[in-house]
Formats: structure tokens, C-alpha cells, sequence
């Protein structure tokens, strides 16, 4: 790939407008309709059961409501022969196994168990505070981190890039009304890793091109650091991007939505990492003084 | 020279590599699904003889036995698959009888002279494998609740006895208060209790005409006191656990005051919860008088396996329940005893009835709620499993009455100081410190687990191969330095997994397919800033050279920050989480290692030290 020469930095105010536009329609998202917590993060009972053949969903509810579950979702899960019965949080040890008997007495078919799960409503709480802190623990490690190895101005760009992704997959969740469990918090952070690692290498490029190319205006400059690593920018992306799809199709339901949650970050962490961080660099009047150390006082007149 | 290793780099590498490979090697064995035989009792254990029935049992069946073995645990018996495994559990069970469990499993095929090094396949988690997790939390409130309760009957009685007249005893929200119409008296329980319990904080309170005395637990000892029941009820769980005859158990504490039990490979997985939430309970009993009616007494026999017998009254005195603690030592004759403390209620009611019965015997009764499965042959020759649930009474210890029993008394008599300790081991195991519930499970069936592996390696080896294509066409030359690179990497990520015997979590496949589209960052890194001096005009040699070494920090920097979340991720996360940060963050450990010294190593061997040439890159 040639080293290309795209005005990215003059097109920063209509990208700007564009990410301020996704992250308050993900803020608005986010606060009206909210996340679709998973039961991880909820508390309750969830069944997981596999027919020999597909069954009706209808004929499982009533079945299910004969024998006194109320209050009970019935989904498929990944095939027609899978089937999650999720429940409101009242649990007995041995739940899992008397809505097996109930299932299988009413559909005369082969029904084993797949899973159950039951977390209590307060580790579920639990389970959210860890998350929610979690996530601000490593954009403040990761801010300290890029301060000391950078400079203060990378480090409020690439954290404010990363609030940025974060964000706006989590829009993307509250507006498609996609399941937000364990797997999806873990890849949210693996989101942050990802993008935090095209960012810096864009940052690190700045960095150099600060010290070398000394009669650059920083505009220029920032857009010819983004332009030289558009190329490996780009080949890193769609490796990456290859593999979650192939998880995507091919890892089974029960990473579908980590999957998701992956690619969407990803596609995101790349547009930002180009558009975002330097963006807030310029924004933040970078200069080349920034990096390159003042000269040191004279020490002569400390000299007796 | 530009562009050549010195030989102990070479080699250095090639030593790592090797390293790598064996450990990773035990992974490509698949486990053999076994059976796992276990003795119940200390009494029986297994044997050559336990194994030899077992064989004729499956010879008779017609079922194929891969292999027997004596491990440490027990007994193993090998199968080609899952079914005969399956077919033979039952038919074990019938063989073996009560004294033996036997449970489904998998276990590892490493060859010998592999385990000898050491090596073993990964741990695999409970969604790969099937499996119960249980979160059980220990309702300590409730301890320290009943601690305070005993301690209150005990200075209700201290009060009494120096005629120190006080109203009323309260505990509310784990502040027990005592009520006095005159201050004097309050002041002088206050300075006899402190004398008495100095392990309590004391607070003095006046409201309206009444006086009180607040009596609480100091910060320590609340502190212990928690400590203590959680303690208490791992010992429970892990003796119940064990009778499970689990091949690798997890029973370990999770917080203050929350208890993971995880049963890797169970297969039948209500039985394991019916044993885990079972109750287990003890009674003390007099022995029945001569003259007494047959309907009201009972025999049973001593729990020692002596064969003796002892008529009971069936009126219990106490249960276990109200058993505060209990421990061994000796009494002024060097003889064994056992020391134990009930609560105020249970306390009363041994007094009530002791008082009047001191010369007579009396037992205590170890009661096990149990179901037990059967296979029973039906009349088509298959074998049914028979589920019942039964309760087991054994005699402990039988003991003379000396004198009215309080709330702390001695039993003794007993044989040895083992058999002294053992009891009030059993006496604390059986009654639960604190009470237990459960805050979370996970049922993972077994084929679920299978499923899970099936998908997991599928999506790693197609991402593998779409990585490797799209590298080879993009990179060419250099691209096949990448893609063995990433082979390697893959090799290196599976032997520290097992080498650390990390778990392996259907989200870990996940980080490792993840990390194999990362790993091929740090040689894009590298490769377009070689394409880059290229095209500025260096020579071969030095652009291979600059590459590499500009490269560096910015892999450097890119890594260690995704590194720092990985760790992060780790702190926070439990379970398939965790997985998932254990195999990112050792994947970008390896991955560095692999993507900038053995891709540099292959580029050295076939362009370095020569004359600069093109490139296929």
C-alpha cells in the first residue's frame, strides 16, 4: 500500500459533528430505553434445553404455563431445537431439573438439558458495580500509562477516543436491544485494548514525526503521521475484523453477542483511532514543545 | 554484520520453541472418558481386588475396558468412548455396592514420558467441560446472631449468681442489651462482666427510668467469629464434596463471606446439588431404661463399624443445630474429651432434662439425609436407576451423665484422642455455623461442553486460515516468516496455559482467536515500515534493519497498555471472563515474542549477511 495523502484533518469538523452526533444519539439511547441486561447483571433463572426436534415455542409455553411457571420468556437460542426459558428470580436447586421433567412429560420428545443458570439478584448488582469499575480503572490506568510514556494532551485524546468507542457500542446495544451480559463487558474491555493499541500507534507516529519533520505545521503534521500508518491501520483492522466475523458465524450462540460487541467496537476503535485522538490532539493545541524536553536551566549558577 | 543473530540466539530461540512444543503437546491427546472410583468410607479402599471385580463386572456386560488404573484418588477405568462409559456406570455401581462412588469423567492422555516432564493438557473450564458452579453465601449476621445468643444466656447466669438483679435481655441488629431499674446494679454488672467476657465492647445507656448495659462484639472478634463460620462451612461443603468422588473439586472461599464450589466433569448434576444442599444432623438421645415402652425406644448401632447396639429413647433432647462449637482435648486424667458449646435455646432444654437423668446414659446420634441411586435390572435385561432418599442414624458416643448439663459440657469416654477429634470435627461439620444459601449456580450438561469445544476449535482454525491466506498474498515472503510466527505463537500460548495450568473458557478460544488477529499487528507494524525505507530509498539490508528497531516502540507501547487491560479485566472478571483475560494477556506476551524475535530470526536466515537484494514483500 502506497503512503497516501488524505486531507483527514481537513475534514475534522465534519467528522466531529459526526461522533458528537453518534455518541448523543447513544447517550439518548442509553438513557431512554437503556441497556437489555443480561442475567448476569439482573438476577433470575435461565434454562437451556435442546429438542430432538424443533418445537413449537407457543406449545412450550403452554405447557410451561400449565404447570404454574409464570412470569417466563421462551426464546430460541442460536437453532430451533435449542430453547432458553428464562424466569423471574425465584430458585429452588433443583429448578433446572423439574422444568427438564415438566418439558419433557408435556412434548413426548427427547429434551435434554443444556445449562441453567441462577444468579442471585445482589450478585447480579454486584456483578454491574464490578463492571461499571472495572471499565473506569482501565481508562485511568491507561491515562497514566500514555501520560508518563507520552505527554498529558495524548493522554486526554486517547482516553477521550476510548470513551468515545465505548459509548457508542454501548448505543449500539441500547438500540438494538441486544443482550448485554459478562461476555459483552469483557469484550467492551477488550474493545478499549484494541483501540487503545491503534491509537497509540498513530500517537507514537506523531510523536516521531515531531522530532524529525521540525518545520511542520502540526495540522500537517498530524495528517501526515495518519496517513503513513493508514496502511498497517487498515491491514490490522481487517485481520482482526476476518477473525470476529469467523467467530461471529461459526463460535456458537453463546459468544454471538461478544462477537458482536467485538466487531462493532473494532470498526469503531479504527474510525476513531484515525479521526478521534488526533482530532483532540489538534483541538488541544499540541505543539512541538509538548514532546521535545525544554532545555535544561544552566546549572553554573548554582556552582560556588 | 547488519541483519545476522549470533548463533546462542539461534539456538536460544530454538530452545524456547522446543520448550514450547512439548508443553503444548499433551493438548493434541484427547481425554479418555473414564470412570473414577472412589472408596466412600475410610474403611474401604481401592484396591487391585476393588479393580479386578470391576473388570469381571464389565467382561460379564461385554463392555470394552481401555485400561485400569491405582491412582492417589482411587481407581480409574479407561474407555474407548463415551458410550461404554456410560454403559458401565451403572454396571460398576451395581458391582462395587454402597462403600464405593464412582463418577463420570475425562481424564488426560498424556503419554509417560510427557507427564514425566511435567506436562499436561490445559485445564479446561466448566463450559468446555460440563460441569456444576455453585455460589453459596454464608449468612454470618445469623453466626454472629446465635453467638450473641449463647453469650447471653451465659452472662444471664453470671448475673444470677452474684444476685445482680437486672429486667430484661435484649439482642437487636447484633447489640444485646441488658435492662436495669438501678444504675448501682448496672455498674456492678458492668464491672463483673467485663471481668468475666472481656472479649465484648461494653456501652452504658440511660433512657427514662431504665438503665442499660450494651453488650457487643468487638471489631476482632465480630471478625473472627465471621471467619469461623465461613470456615465452618467449607469443611462441611468440602466433606460433602469429597463423597462425590469429584476428579478435580473447587470448594474455596470468594469474598468475605461467599463460598465457589465448582465440580468440573460432573455429568449427573442433580445429584451433585441434592449432595451439596444436603442436611446433615445430630441428636442427643437418652438411653432408654429398662422398663421402657418398645414404641418409644429405638436401636441403633454405633457408627465405629464395632457392630454394637444401643436402645435410645425416641424423644430427642437437642439437635445438632443447637451445637455452637465443639473441640477436643483432655480432661485432668489425660483422657480424650470433647467440649461442647450450645446455643441458649439448645442450652435450656439439656439442662431441663439432664437434671434429672445424671447417672443415665446418653448418645449422640449422627443423622445423614441422604438419597441414594439404585439400577435395578429390569425384566428386559436393562438396568433402571432407582432413586431414594433415606436418613442414617449411627450412635457417636454413648456417655454417663455426671452432673446437670449447662450449656457447655464434655462428653467423654471416647477411645482415643483421634476418635475425640474426629467427633467434634463431625459435631462442627455437621451443624452449619451459619446457615447457607445459594446466590448463584451454573449447570453446564455435558454436551453442551462438547458443543462448545467443537465450535471453539472450528472458528480458531478457519480464523487461522483466513489470517495465514491474507498475510501470504499481502506480504508474500514476509508473509510466511508471519505465518509461521503465528504458528509458533499459538504453540507458545498453549504451553503456558498448560504450563500454569490456567483454564481454558470457551471466551478463552475466543482471546486466542482474538489475539491470532492481533499477533500479525506487530509484524504489519514492522513490515510496512520496512515497505516505507524501501520506498525511501534505503537499501535492502538497512530498511529490514530500521524496520525492525523503529518498529519496536511503537509495539512496545501498543502491547503494554492492552497488556495493562488484559490485567485489569483479569482482577474484575470471574470465570469465562477471567478466561478470556488470561489467554489475551498471555497472548500478547507470546505474541511479542514471536511476532519481533522469531520473525526477525527467519528474515536474518534468509536475507542476512548477503548482499542486499530485493525483497518479497
Amino acid at each position: 500500500m502506497k503512503v497516501t495523502n488524505i486531507p483527514f484533518m481537513a475534514m475534522r469538523k465534519i467528522v466531529a459533528m459526526f461522533s458528537v452526533l453518534l455518541i448523543l444519539i447513544s447517550i439518548g439511547s442509553l438513557a431512554t430505553k437503556g441497556l437489555q441486561f443480561g442475567l448476569d447483571f439482573t438476577g433470575g433463572t435461565l434454562v437451556e434445553v435442546k429438542y430432538d426436534e424443533a418445537p413449537n415455542l407457543d406449545d412450550v409455553r403452554a405447557v410451561l404455563a400449565q404447570n404454574n411457571y409464570s412470569d417466563v420468556v421462551v426464546q430460541n437460542f442460536g437453532s430451533p431445537t435449542d430453547v432458553v426459558v428464562r424466569m423471574a428470580n425465584s430458585y429452588t436447586a433443583t429448578l433446572g431439573d423439574e422444568v427438564l421433567v415438566t418439558l419433557k412429560e408435556g412434548d413426548k420428545v427427547g429434551v435434554s438439558l443444556q445449562r441453567s443458570e441462577y444468579v442471585g439478584a445482589q450478585v447480579g448488582e454486584e456483578l454491574r458495580e464490578q463492571g461499571g469499575l472495572g471499565m473506569l480503572l482501565a481508562l485511568a490506568i491507561v491515562m497514566l500509562y500514555v501520560a508518563v510514556r507520552f505527554q498529558f494532551k495524548f493522554s486526554v485524546a486517547s482516553v477521550a477516543a476510548l470513551a468515545h468507542d465505548v459509548i457508542i457500542t454501548l448505543g449500539v446495544f441500547s438500540i438494538f436491544e441486544i443482550e448485554f451480559d459478562l461476555t459483552v463487558l469483557a469484550a467492551l474491555l477488550a474493545v478499549i485494548g484494541y483501540s487503545l493499541n491503534d491509537t497509540i500507534v498513530v500517537c507514537d507516529r506523531i510523536r516521531e514525526n515531531f522530532r524529525i519533520m521540525r518545520e511542520t505545521e502540526p495540522e500537517a503534521l498530524i495528517n501526515e503521521s495518519i496517513n503513513q500508518t493508514l496502511g498497517r491501520t487498515i491491514i490490522t483492522s481487517m485481520t482482526t475484523l476476518f477473525v470476529l466475523v469467523v467467530l461471529y458465524l461459526f463460535g456458537g450462540e453463546a459468544i454471538n453477542n461478544f462477537s458482536f460487541a467485538l466487531l462493532v467496537g473494532i470498526v469503531i476503535g479504527t474510525y476513531s483511532s484515525v479521526f478521534v485522538a488526533a482530532n483532540l490532539l489538534l483541538a488541544q493545541g499540541i505543539t512541538r514543545e509538548d514532546l521535545i524536553p525544554a532545555p535544561k536551566e544552566e546549572l553554573e549558577d548554582e556552582l560556588p | 554484520m547488519l541483519n545476522k543473530y549470533p548463533l546462542w540466539k539461534y539456538l536460544l530461540i530454538l530452545a524456547v520453541l522446543a520448550f514450547g512444543v512439548i508443553y503444548a503437546l499433551p493438548n493434541l491427546y484427547p481425554d479418555d472418558p473414564a470412570l473414577q472410583i472412589s472408596a466412600q468410607k475410610a474403611t474401604s479402599a481401592v484396591d487391585e481386588r476393588t479393580l479386578k471385580t470391576a473388570q469381571k463386572a464389565l467382561d460379564k456386560a461385554g463392555i470394552e475396558l481401555k485400561a485400569a488404573e491405582l491412582t492417589s484418588a482411587g481407581g480409574t477405568l479407561r474407555f474407548d468412548n463415551g458410550e461404554d462409559q456410560l454403559a458401565a456406570k451403572p454396571v460398576i455401581a451395581a458391582a462395587l455396592g454402597d462403600s464405593y462412588v464412582t463418577a463420570l469423567n475425562l481424564v488426560p492422555t498424556t503419554p509417560d514420558w510427557l507427564a514425566s516432564l511435567g506436562a499436561g493438557p490445559a485445564k479446561l473450564g466448566l463450559d468446555l467441560r460440563g460441569g456444576v458452579h455453585f455460589l453459596l453465601e454464608v449468612d454470618t449476621p445469623a453466626a454472629l446472631k446465635q453467638r450473641l445468643e449463647v453469650a447471653a444466656s451465659e452472662m444471664k447466669s453470671a448475673l444470677r449468681k452474684e444476685r445482680i438483679r437486672y429486667r430484661s435481655v435484649a439482642i437487636k441488629d447484633g447489640v444485646m442489651s441488658i435492662r436495669f431499674l438501678k444504675d448501682a446494679d448496672r455498674d456492678l454488672a458492668e464491672s463483673l462482666l467485663k471481668d468475666q467476657f472481656d472479649s465484648y465492647l461494653y456501652r452504658t445507656l440511660e433512657e427514662g427510668k431504665s438503665f442499660y448495659l450494651t453488650v457487643e462484639f468487638s471489631e476482632a472478634e465480630q471478625k473472627e467469629i465471621e471467619i469461623y463460620a465461613l470456615q465452618q462451612n467449607l469443611t462441611t461443603l468440602r466433606n460433602r464434596v469429597n463423597e462425590l468422588g469429584v476428579a478435580e473439586p473447587l470448594v474455596q472461599r470468594q469474598g468475605s463471606n461467599r463460598i465457589v464450589v465448582e465440580l468440573p466433569g460432573v455429568q449427573d448434576t442433580a445429584a451433585a446439588k441434592r449432595i451439596i444442599g444436603a442436611t446433615a444432623n445430630l441428636e442427643f438421645r437418652l438411653e432408654a431404661g429398662l422398663d421402657a415402652n418398645a414404641s418409644d425406644t429405638e436401636t441403633l448401632t454405633f457408627r465405629n463399624g464395632s457392630g454394637r447396639t444401643a436402645q435410645l429413647e425416641k424423644d430427642i433432647i437437642i439437635t445438632g443445630d443447637s451445637v455452637s462449637d465443639a473441640n477436643s482435648s483432655f480432661d485432668e486424667n489425660g483422657r480424650p474429651q470433647v467440649n461442647i458449646s450450645l446455643d441458649s435455646k439448645g442450652g435450656k432444654q439439656m439442662a431441663k432434662v439432664t437434671r434429672s437423668a445424671v447417672g443415665r446414659n446418653m448418645a449422640v446420634v449422627f443423622i445423614e439425609h441422604k438419597s441414594r441411586s439404585r439400577f435395578v435390572e429390569q425384566e428386559d435385561g436393562s438396568l433402571k436407576e432407582v432413586r431414594r432418599s433415606y436418613s442414617e442414624k449411627g450412635i457417636i458416643s454413648l456417655a454417663t451423665i455426671q452432673t446437670t448439663l449447662g450449656n457447655s459440657f464434655r462428653i467423654t469416654g471416647l477411645d482415643s484422642p483421634r476418635e475425640s477429634s474426629e467427633l467434634a470435627l463431625l459435631l462442627r461439620a455437621g451443624a452449619l455455623a451459619a446457615p447457607i444459601y445459594f446466590v448463584e449456580e451454573r449447570t453446564i450438561g455435558p454436551s453442551l461442553g462438547a458443543e462448545n469445544i467443537q465450535l471453539g476449535v472450528t472458528s480458531a482454525q478457519i480464523g487461522m486460515l483466513v489470517v495465514m491466506l491474507f498475510m501470504l498474498v499481502y506480504y508474500k515472503a514476509f508473509g510466511v516468516f508471519a505465518n509461521v510466527s503465528l504458528i509458533l505463537n499459538i504453540v507458545l500460548l498453549m504451553a503456558c496455559m498448560s504450563l500454569l495450568t490456567a483454564t481454558l473458557t470457551l471466551p478463552g478460544i475466543a482471546g486466542i482467536v482474538l489475539t491470532m488477529g492481533m499477533a500479525v499487528d506487530a509484524n504489519v507494524l514492522i513490515f510496512s515500515r520496512i515497505k516505507e525505507e524501501l520506498a525511501n530509498g534505503l537499501p535492502s539490508q538497512q530498511a529490514i534493519h530500521s524496520g525492525f528497531n523503529r518498529a519496536f516502540t511503537t509495539i512496545f507501547d501498543a502491547n503494554i497498555t492492552t497488556l495493562l487491560v488484559a490485567v485489569i479485566l483479569f482482577a474484575v472478571g470471574t470465570g469465562p471472563v477471567k478466561g478470556f483475560a488470561v489467554t489475551l494477556s498471555l497472548g500478547i506476551l507470546t505474541s511479542m515474542f514471536t511476532a519481533i524475535v522469531v520473525t526477525r530470526a527467519q528474515v536474518n536466515l534468509v536475507y542476512g549477511g548477503r548482499k542486499n537484494k530485493r525483497l518479497f514483500i
